[in-house]
């Protein structure tokens, strides 16, 4: 259905990759993608949580409490990850009119906005036994909130426009006027004299202990590519949804009802 | 450019002077925020004071960010703003016009009121000064910011709440630095006040040179 002959006369030389800029042709590298990230996650999750749970000493200060490091730091890294790469999307959109990279920033937001959630509701679980606070107005804590009420608004916005171009390039305007949010949580906690502890690792090494350190990158990891299965999956889901009038997407649903007797 | 701002300015305060409800009713909920605090955490004088510059401050953010749903929306519900759209002028100074007579009308009578409800919370006059500058500078600030709220939003389902959805999380630095000068002491030169007076003065100017090209960008996306 989908040949390489019919598109491959538009593309720019040397650049054969543009194709999957079209929703009819990523639609099933997407779907080829998914179960490869959700076994790597897995994979990488089992093992990250090994070493984080197991293999790795209790904390000098704070014990065995100081472990939702585990989960807590790659989610905090991924909500301002995923927002940067939602602007960046919404933007490619914007300034290139393409549907697709408008679609991506759509599919992006809800994880986005689930990262951040877990990042507070982690960050307020390990705040409780060593802070002793559920939450403090500090600088960090409260643009990282900030942050998710950017995400349910751009959510908000493109739900209450009906004209889904319109909703994209409105949306796009509003994530970018909220990208400036990320740098002020990074650097948070130079800036301002917070109670949220200072960046433990930099350019020049870290300050923790390796395998502390390798279990959390491998933590990192594993959801980031659970987050990039979802928004994929996402994704495919709002291409059926905005395509639902083109020849390609009303035989594929042909298909998925002829085999899925389940189904219609 | 600079006769088309003037006229755009002077057309949206005629016609917001003939709809003088709409001016009061802003002042109006303005005062009834302020008022119904103390009914909330009590008559307690010294919980007042503290608490004086905060209320104040959001009270007038929502109060501003009510009437912005005007902003736009009777000239593009008759048409006009898409004749200003096509006309020769660029729409941010357009825009700028039209924010700067929604702050005259809407900003700058808060700012005038404040001092006057800071008296009922407790404050003296010379901690109201701070106070009314922190708001002098931060309503335009936050006029401009909602314009680009209001840009977005316009037509759309959702209404007000959409808009406030939209407009409160990127006024929160104004806010915060707001409140700052207004809480802090004038006293000393490297006080917390001065440092935030400064810092909201910046923010008005990032506000003032983004903020009409991204409405007006905004503006172009609604009326397509």
């Amino acid at each position: 259905m989908f040949t390489t002959s019919t598109f491959a006369a538009g593309l720019p030389a040397g650049r054969p990759w543009l194709r999957y800029a079209a929703p009819q042709a990523f639609f099933p590298l997407a779907g080829k993608a998914i179960p490869w990230l959700l076994g790597a996650a897995l994979l990488l999750a089992a093992f990250g949580l090994y070493l984080g749970l197991l293999a790795a000493p209790p904390d000098r200060v704070q014990g065995d409490a100081y472990r939702i490091i585990f989960v807590h730091v790659p989610v905090a890294w991924l909500s301002m990850l995923i927002y940067l790469a939602m602007a960046f999307w919404a933007a490619i959109g914007l300034v290139f009119n393409t549907r697709l990279s408008s679609m991506m920033a759509s599919a992006l937001a809800p994880s986005g906005a689930l990262f951040t959630f877990l990042a507070l509701w982690t960050g307020a679980l390990w705040g409780r036994p060593t802070w002793g606070a559920w939450w403090v107005w500090d600088a960090r804590l409260t643009s990282e909130l900030l942050l998710l009420f950017l995400y349910l608004g751009f959510m908000a916005l493109q739900a209450a426009l009906d004209d889904p171009r319109r909703a994209d390039r409105a949306g796009a305007l509003l994530a970018l006027a909220g990208v400036v949010n990320v740098p002020v949580i990074y650097f948070s906690v130079q800036w301002w004299n917070t109670l949220h502890q200072g960046a433990t690792l930099s350019a020049r090494g870290a300050s923790m202990a390796p395998v502390m350190l390798q279990a959390m990158l491998v933590m990192t990891l594993a959801l980031w590519a659970y987050a990039i299965a979802a928004v994929l999956q996402r994704l495919r889901g709002i291409v059926l949804k905005r395509e639902r009038h083109t020849a390609w997407v009303q035989a594929y649903l042909k298909e998925i009802k002829e085999t899925r007797h389940d189904l219609g | 450019m600079l006769r088309v701002w003037w006229h755009v300015l002077r057309r949206d305060l005629l016609l917001a002077l003939r709809r003088r409800a709409d001016l009061a009713s802003t002042l109006a909920f303005f005062v009834l925020v302020c008022a119904l605090f103390p009914f909330g955490v009590g008559p307690e004088a010294g919980l007042l004071r503290t608490i004086a510059p905060g209320v104040l401050w959001v009270a007038a953010l929502l109060a501003s960010t009510l009437a912005l749903g005007r902003l736009f929306a009777h000239d593009h519900a008759d048409g006009t703003l898409e004749q200003l759209a096509l006309s020769g002028t660029p729409l941010a100074v357009i825009v700028l016009a039209k924010v700067a007579a929604h702050w005259l009308v809407a900003g700058l009578p808060l700012v005038l009121l404040a001092p006057l409800l800071a008296l009922q919370f407790g404050l003296s006059a010379e901690d109201a000064l701070p106070l009314g500058l922190s708001l002098l500078l931060g309503t335009p600030a936050l006029s401009l910011v909602g314009a680009l709220g209001a840009a977005l939003t316009l037509g759309a389902r959702g209404g007000g709440i959409l808009l406030s959805l939209l407009v409160l999380p990127l006024s929160v630095p104004v806010l915060i630095f707001g409140v700052g000068a207004a809480a802090g002491d004038m006293g000393e030169a490297g006080s917390t006040a001065i440092a935030s007076l400064l810092l909201l003065g910046g923010l008005l100017g990032g506000a003032l040179a983004l903020g009409p090209w991204a409405s007006a960008a905004a503006l172009r996306i609604a009326l397509e």
